[in-house]
């Protein structure tokens, strides 16, 4: 953006408040604490350091004040003079320099001091001393309270100077008071000037933007300027002179032929001719406004001759234009425009760097090859054709007149296939297959597929003749038993092995529906006394060995073993208690608890009534029983216990 | 309207089924189903996984490389509508179809065919081990255990004539070793 920004310059505090500003850093930013009994270098050193920093607090913001103001010497004469003007160079200049020699001033006080502290022999002479040292910083700090003062005057003031780039394309409006100056400014740019029907509305300049051939242009508003010399010439008048003096801009310099402003036109032709050697080389257009009042043509000779005179310079034009009707106000401008821009390209071609641009640039031209006359080509068709007429009843007939046929819009529907460009006017309306036996069909178009299917077709064929889908099993397959044939070993083993392996299968599923069950499994002693006969039969038949085998078994099972007896009394007693007890108790018998200690079924009826009777409340209650005891959560001790401060028994 | 593939799979995925995955580099992934969508959000690699497509191609198992399968591809150059061209079209894809299937079943069995002896060797020893179990008495199992007999007599002579060759090898080297241990002595 604009290389001139007053803005950004940080406030100049006065002289108090500078004072305050640094103590209180210091205070802050170095050790505070420190006793008599420390080492004496180290309370030395203690306040050597506060004085220093001080001393460095102070020369920062000396420094970074001297840097923000703008130096008169180093900006462009432009805003030199404008300082000048508004400031006064010699009391802008003198304030600067006095703030730079308070700073030298401080240093150097710091630096006597911090020499003096070096000889210090106790706390309180050191502190003496730091209290003298900034004391004196202090006083000449304050000396400066007047220039602090003035310079934040003009900082409060440079902050709302308007941002004028000296070097951009500029239009300078100029001329007497109320001429219509800053009506003209706000119908060109997005400016916002106040515009009264009194002299010197305008006291400064003012800055608007406006965009012409995609550039962008910075129109100046000045105030009013009178005919009197230049010494006379008050701060307002002195601003327009120095923005006319020292921007290299079109001039535009406002004439009130109505003359309600209420200065002569003669007035004003002085004016301009006063002012005139501020205009040289520069582009100047003289701008009769309030056209809706009084044109030039409507003027008196005289008048009108002291304007043409004016006009008989090669260096000035002349546009009219009425801001209150508009009427030229965007001629006059785009005039002015092109006037400058004109002169500056100029100015840049007689300038040294236009040799670097000029190198860079090449305008490619065709040159004519032959002696061929190269015309443009029309082709006939659109050299013959008609131009479109809707009125004529042998026009062309458009879609438009199609769907209008065919009941308009929303009723008729564009037909895309009849503009189809293909080899035959039959096909536009095939109906395309897209997809079939679940194959894309666009997938397999090509336009070589029958060379390509050819070429498959022959390679099918060689396979074929050499035998590819000829396949050597079968020899000794399941089928051959089918066709009546004698089965081969292979088959033999085959269907054997596969029996065996559906046999064990089975036998698996068995195996897991016996553990899956849910009563006790049966010994295996007494499973074995329990089967029968027939269900080993029927295994061994299963297995394929005969009856006879299994018949034998059978007979061993049926006969009791003869023994042999020592006794026929003790065969006799054996043999009885074969009959009762000891086959009762070939296994221990377990007996229910509700029925051990009941001698009989009486008294087993009798228990059985009690117990339920004793069950009865609680079933009429439908309460948990004693059995039904349960924790729910086991919660850890902190949930349950202790005093509820935070959370709840359920999470804390 | 066409038939997509499944990202995964590769299943065929039909218009209006499926769900598609459109990624911020505008790569689009359809998938045939959410097994195969979420199987992709879990960054799966289709290649790993022994269902699909991908894998069974990478693992030798599906023919891959063979003429028939060199018609059906995207091309990607238009091709102006011509009704011959279709028809030819049309009539290919149904031969390529029978060419391909014909040859599939070739590629299956060929595949297969290592396994044959390696199942008639395990035919064998389950028989052998356990024809009790489905009863050695039968006329049935008597046979095949006479078959078993004749090809355990078999293998024996295949492999007493291997040895034998092996046998007369090493003895034939043994000589040639003597010899030379005698020259160098």
């Amino acid at each position: 953006m604009s290389l001139y920004n007053f803005k950004k310059i940080q406030v100049v505090p006065s002289a108090n408040d500078f004072l305050d500003i640094i103590l209180s850093k210091t205070q802050r930013k170095t050790p505070t604490v420190v006793h008599p009994n420390y080492k004496i270098s180290r309370i030395r050193q203690f306040y050597m350091r506060k004085v220093k920093f001080a001393q460095d607090a102070f020369e920062e913001k000396f420094a970074s004040l001297l840097e923000d103001f703008p130096k008169v010497d180093s900006i462009h004469p432009f805003y030199a003079d404008l300082i000048n003007i508004l400031y006064d160079k010699d009391h802008y200049k003198l304030a600067l320099g006095q703030l730079n020699t308070a700073r030298h001033l401080i240093s150097s006080v710091a630096k006597d001091y911090v020499r003096l502290l070096k000889f210090a022999d106790s706390l309180f002479r050191c502190k003496r001393l730091k209290v003298a040292a900034l004391g004196r910083m202090g006083t000449i700090v304050k000396r400066q309270k007047d220039s602090l003062a003035y310079l934040e005057q003009v900082r409060q003031h440079l902050a709302r100077l308007p941002s004028i780039d000296p070097n951009t394309r500029t239009l300078i409006i100029c001329g007497y008071p109320n001429v219509g100056k800053s009506s003209f400014m706000n119908k060109v740019t997005r400016a916002d000037v106040d515009v009264q029907p009194y002299a010197f509305t305008t006291k400064s300049l003012f800055v608007g933007h406006m965009d012409y051939k995609y550039l962008r242009w910075q129109v100046i508003d000045t105030p009013g300027i009178l005919d009197h010399p230049l010494e006379d010439r008050n701060t307002i008048e002195m601003q327009s002179i120095t923005a006319l003096a020292h921007l290299r801009a079109c001039v535009m310099f406002f004439i009130d032929l109505s003359e309600q402003c209420g200065y002569s036109i003669e007035d004003q032709i002085n004016l301009f001719n006063s002012i005139k050697p501020l205009f040289a080389n520069k582009p100047t257009v003289l701008v009769t406004s309030k056209i809706d009042s009084a044109r030039l043509e409507d003027l008196s000779e005289d008048n009108q001759a002291l304007v043409r005179d004016i006009l008989s310079d090669s260096n000035v034009e002349m546009c009219q234009l009425s801001s209150h009707t508009e009427e030229g106000v965007m001629e006059t401008r785009n005039r002015a425009c092109d006037r400058l821009l004109s002169t500056r390209v100029e100015a840049k071609m007689k300038g040294q760097k236009i040799n670097d641009v000029l190198n860079r640039l090449h305008l490619a031209q065709p040159e004519k090859r032959g002696d061929m006359e190269r015309l443009p080509c029309i082709p006939a068709a659109v050299a013959t054709r008609v131009k479109y007429d809707s009125n004529d009843p042998k026009r062309r007939r458009l879609e438009r007149d199609v769907e209008e046929e065919n009941g308009g819009a929303g009723v008729h529907s564009v037909d895309l296939h009849k503009h189809y460009l293909l080899r035959s006017d039959d096909w536009k309306y095939d109906a395309i297959p897209e997809i079939m036996n679940g194959k894309n069909v666009a997938d397999f178009v090509d336009p070589q597929i029958e060379e390509q299917l050819e070429m498959l077709e022959r390679e099918e064929e060689r396979l074929v003749k050499e035998g590819f889908y000829e396949s050597d099993e079968d020899e000794d397959g399941d089928s051959d038993s089918a066709n009546g044939m004698e089965p081969t070993d292979n088959a033999r083993i085959r269907r054997m092995a596969r029996k065996i392996r559906d046999r064990k299968a089975l036998m698996n599923v068995e195996r897991r529906l016996r553990r899956s069950r849910s009563s006790a499994p049966m010994p295996q002693k007494v499973a074995r006394r329990l089967a029968t006969g027939d269900q080993l039969r029927e295994h061994l038949e299963g297995l394929g060995i005969d009856e006879a085998i299994s018949s034998a078994t059978a007979r061993s099972r049926s006969r009791r073993p003869v023994k042999r007896t020592r006794s026929p009394s003790r065969a006799e007693s054996m043999a009885r208690r074969d009959e009762t007890s000891v086959a009762a108790r070939a296994q221990s018998v377990v007996v229910a608890r509700s029925e051990t200690g009941v001698k009989n079924p009486v008294q087993l009826k009798q228990s059985e009534r009690l117990r339920n009777v004793a069950q009865r409340p609680r079933n009429l209650n439908g309460r948990v029983g004693d059995a039904d005891r349960s924790i729910i959560s086991a919660k850890p001790r902190h949930l349950f216990a202790g005093k509820r401060k935070m959370g709840k028994t359920d999470r804390r | 309207m066409r038939i997509e593939k499944c990202y995964f799979c590769s299943a065929s995925v039909y218009p209006g089924h499926g769900i598609t995955f459109v990624r911020n580099d505008s790569k689009i992934f359809r998938f045939c189903r959410s097994k195969c969508h979420k199987n992709f959000k879990m960054k799966r690699a289709p290649r790993k996984m022994r269902w699909t497509k991908a894998f069974r191609r990478a693992a030798g198992k599906e023919m891959t490389i063979d003429k028939s399968l060199e018609f059906e591809k995207r091309r990607n150059i238009p091709v102006r509508y011509d009704r011959e061209l279709m028809a030819t079209t049309l009539k290919a894809m149904k031969r390529i179809q029978e060419i391909r299937a014909k040859r599939e079943d070739a590629f299956y069995k060929n595949r297969m065919a290592t396994s044959k002896e390696f199942k008639k060797e395990h035919d064998l020893r389950e028989v052998q081990t356990g024809i009790e179990l489905v009863g050695a008495y039968t006329e049935e199992a008597k046979d095949a255990m006479v078959a078993v007999k004749n090809k355990v007599a078999q293998k024996q002579q295949l492999v007493a004539a291997a040895g034998g060759h092996r046998a007369a090898a090493r003895a034939k080297e043994a000589a040639a070793g003597a010899d030379n241990t005698m020259e160098e002595d």
